[in-house]
């Protein structure tokens, strides 16, 4: 019979020297270069924090394409996708800064204290340099503020409310993605070119902060334009059946619905207002109409043909013919068989942009990469001329009106674009009273 | 549980009594909500919405009732707490998906006239159902995919119910309640993983047949202005559907020989072993009849919300408050409950409600849970003793 030489004491003691280790090259290199997570010379890390589990799974799993696609073409394999319609030249297909991008991923469970959790883990351990993702404003807001204290670059994936550049920005902090002003000051004069200035609207608000973003926005947009606001009312995020919310609209006087739902709750409460007919319905002598201030390809799949007709905004869509929302199209379909989402466009364009800026700045510092960013504005990546405005980490560009699509060709074409907003038309100052509170700070370089 | 039906004079009384009450708590309810929210708001809440919102409270009381239904049967027999319940409800939802599907397997024909995303020739859908049946019939197979999909439910649902009672439940009858509670937990997160990884988490539309789009205009038929209490076609069949199934569970047991041993078994477990009778299988066939009754809710749910993996959990805590407020147990309790809670549910949604008490619409299930908790732990109809101690 042999014994053991191993106590429970030895092992912990083995494990804590072995695990300060491990750290002490990754703090070390840290030090090296002045800023949190400096690269070697081989490669560099990038951190992709998406929902690869809860609601916003398949969001996630477009937003992941996306990133590796990215990766694939900063490496030098593919087509080059949008790198060949980038107005700026500066990356060449060699990596960044002449090292192979590589990538870890986290799951941000769409919650925001996972989604820190991972990120933590992705700066902490793998040594990531930048962190990017996420399909909710809650989690970007949370990871931003983490980012920040980190001494690491955000950009962000999907986020549209106003806080993300606005009472919550931080430096470290970039939006590629529009915002609900944006969607407002979009939606306004298509709105009142279709149903006229003389509206009553009873709008349904997810009860969360993109939620009131959204609100604020198309309330005082269309306000400004001549709508009265006949009702508000917030429902519970978790809410599955919105009849008890639906079931009054008829009633109240309007005659518009706003739908300030997205995801899940979008869906259902879409669906269960075409259910109550109120896109049959008639009051004060005008058809009843149903708006959706932020529409995603992937969610009006869910709610199917309860789409039709109606209208709402969106970032970028796989229609569009300019050059490099065409290259993109073509390389994520040819690479996955389906045209990409708004939130695969965003991810991929905020990795080229970070990039980009690396390559310019010819640092990974997130400062000088901050720098570079600020006031950067650029062209070829599908939404036409783009300013990166440094006062708040916004990106200004044009803005999609959409409508879900009445006799659809095949399952992808579920929307069609009924104008390209001009970005001078979204375009607010810094100080705009949706946007206050907060300051951008300045910027981390951790370490 | 009641016993065989041996007073008609007594059932008639007590039918007139129950009718009286529920005419009483209409209008008693209707009064003191018109006066509230006048008093508060200034708003004038009309008899219109009032009715609206009852019939609200029926729909949604009607997945309660037939969830919590299903849970204190399992519960009543088996004496086993069933958090995968919700997940039944869900499998239910996704037979009807499924079945939709296969009712739509297509083959692909090329049309040189038009061009995909990629501008290659596009690919055109063409179900094998209008290879098989001609166009008109196979649209209307398809149309009808969510109906067909209750008769194809019941076998699967009551196969899944035996094979997760004998295969993972029985190991832990004599277990305690916190176990139970645990395995069945983890077996209903389990079941949402595996039906994530093959539906994705987005929701899938899964349309009522086209006879049923659509809302029926309660008010012209009451003599109010048209399009004041409008209700859409596929939740009243949703409720009259749940009636159905709720009364067919409820003769079962009573009118039938098996029923009678199962309520024995219920009543006296003990017993009725010593008599000879094989109370086990019996307790498994109704657990597969509770599991039909969760998966039928789920079938006839689909066209109402749009289902997604994640339907059973958003189901299953409130159907247990329902099943505490019934009466652990208590088949008519819990069906009571079901409805009670619904209609509730519906009133504190009310704008002027919410006006007035911020978030009770978040909260008014288990506000009434702990106020029944503490003031009756045994629930609304529950047997004296039953979670009391």
């Amino acid at each position: 019979m042999s014994k053991s030489n191993f106590s429970r004491r030895g092992v912990l003691k083995t494990g804590m020297v072995a695990s300060a280790g491990m750290a002490l090259p990754q703090y070390l290199r840290a030090q090296d270069g002045g800023f949190t997570n400096a690269p070697g010379d081989s490669d560099v890390v990038l951190g992709f924090n998406v929902p690869q589990t809860g609601p916003y799974a398949d969001e996630g799993a477009d937003e992941l394409r996306a990133y590796e696609l990215a990766v694939e073409h900063l490496n030098g394999g593919g087509d080059g996708g949008m790198m060949s319609t980038f107005s700026s030249d500066a990356l060449e297909g060699t990596g960044i800064l002449g090292r192979e991008v590589k990538y870890v991923t986290g799951d941000t469970q769409t919650k925001s204290d996972a989604a820190r959790a991972s990120a933590r883990s992705m700066i902490e351990k793998d040594g990531a340099i930048m962190i990017t993702g996420g399909s909710s404003s809650g989690v970007a807001v949370a990871v931003q503020a983490l980012c920040q204290e980190a001494g690491i670059i955000f950009m962000a994936g999907l986020t549209h409310s106003n806080d993300t550049t606005g009472k919550d920005k931080r430096a470290n902090g970039f939006r590629h993605f529009f915002n609900s002003y944006m969607s407002g000051a979009a939606l306004a004069p298509v709105l009142e070119a279709a149903y006229g200035n003389n509206r009553k609207a009873y709008h349904l608000t997810a009860d969360y902060n993109w939620g009131y973003t959204t609100q604020e926005a198309v309330q005082s947009s269309t306000e400004a334009m001549g709508w009265e606001t006949v009702n508000t009312v917030l429902t519970p995020l978790t809410q599955t059946d919105f009849s008890s919310y639906i079931a009054p609209v008829l009633n109240s006087g309007a005659d518009v619905l706003v739908l300030n739902h997205y995801g899940g709750n979008m869906v259902n409460s879409l669906t269960n207002a075409v259910q109550f007919g109120l896109r049959e319905a008639q009051a004060n002598g005008q058809n009843f109409e149903i708006v959706v201030p932020l529409y995603s390809r992937l969610m009006a799949k869910g709610a199917g043909a309860n789409v039709k007709g109606i209208f709402g905004s969106t970032n970028w869509h796989w229609s569009l013919q300019d050059a490099g929302s065409q290259a993109f199209v073509r390389s994520f379909g040819t690479k996955y068989g389906f045209p990409p989402s708004q939130a695969a466009h965003t991810c991929y364009v905020q990795t080229l942009l970070y990039a980009d800026a690396v390559t310019r700045a010819g640092s990974f510092n997130p400062c000088a990469v901050a720098e570079a960013l600020e006031d950067f504005e650029f062209d070829g990546l599908g939404n036409g001329p783009t300013l990166y405005r440094g006062e708040d980490h916004q990106c200004f560009k044009d803005v999609l009106v959409v409508k879900g699509k009445e006799n659809p060709d095949n399952e992808f074409d579920l929307l069609e674009i009924v104008e390209v907003t001009p970005a001078a038309q979204v375009t607010y100052p810094a100080d705009h009273p949706q946007f206050a509170g907060g300051a951008l700070g300045t910027c981390n370089p951790g370490a | 549980m009641s016993t065989y039906v041996e007073n008609p004079s007594g059932t008639l009384k007590s039918t007139f009594l129950t009718l009286a009450f529920l005419f009483a708590a209409f209008w008693g309810s209707f009064l003191i909500l018109r006066t509230v929210i006048g008093f508060s708001s200034g708003d004038n809440f009309s008899i219109q919405q009032y009715i609206l919102q009852i019939l609200n409270g029926l729909d949604k009381g009607s997945a309660y009732a037939l969830i919590a239904l299903g849970l204190t049967l399992i519960f009543g027999t088996l004496g086993v707490v069933n958090f995968a319940h919700g997940a039944l409800f869900m499998l239910g939802a996704f037979v009807a998906v499924t079945v939709s599907n296969l009712l739509s397997l297509s083959h692909k024909v090329v049309d040189e006239t038009r061009t995909d995303f990629l501008g290659n020739p596009l690919q055109v859908e063409v179900p094998y159902m209008y290879d098989l049946f001609g166009q008109a019939a196979g649209d209307v197979i398809i149309d009808w995919a969510v109906p067909i999909s209750i008769i194809i439910a019941i076998p699967i649902m009551v196969a899944i119910g035996f094979i997760m009672e004998r295969g993972l439940i029985k190991y832990f009858y004599k277990r305690p309640h916190a176990d139970q509670i645990l395995v069945t937990f983890g077996l209903a997160i389990v079941i949402q993983e595996i039906v994530k990884y093959f539906y994705g988490a987005n929701p899938i539309p899964t349309p009522a047949p086209d006879a049923f789009v659509g809302s029926f205009d309660f008010g012209i038929a009451l003599g109010f202005q048209a399009n004041e209490i409008i209700y859409p076609y596929w939740r009243l069949v949703y409720f009259f559907f749940s009636v159905v199934i709720i009364g067919a569970v409820f003769a079962f047991l009573q009118f039938t020989t098996f029923g009678m041993v199962v309520r024995a078994g219920m009543a006296d477990r003990e017993t009725v072993g010593i008599l000879g009778i094989n109370i086990d299988k019996r307790f498994t066939i109704m657990f597969g009849i509770a599991a039909a009754v969760a998966g039928l809710a789920g079938v006839m749910y689909a066209p109402i919300n749009s289902p997604n993996y994640h339907m059973g959990m958003d189901f299953l805590v409130l159907s247990f408050v329902v099943v505490v407020v019934g009466g652990m147990g208590s088949l008519p309790g819990a069906v009571a409950a079901g409805f009670l809670l619904g209609i509730l549910e519906s009133f504190a949604s009310i704008s002027q409600v919410i006006d007035m008490i911020p978030g009770i619409n978040q909260i008014i299930i288990y506000l009434v849970a702990i106020i029944i908790l503490l003031t009756r732990p045994r629930g609304l109809m529950g047997r004296k003793g039953v979670m009391e101690e």
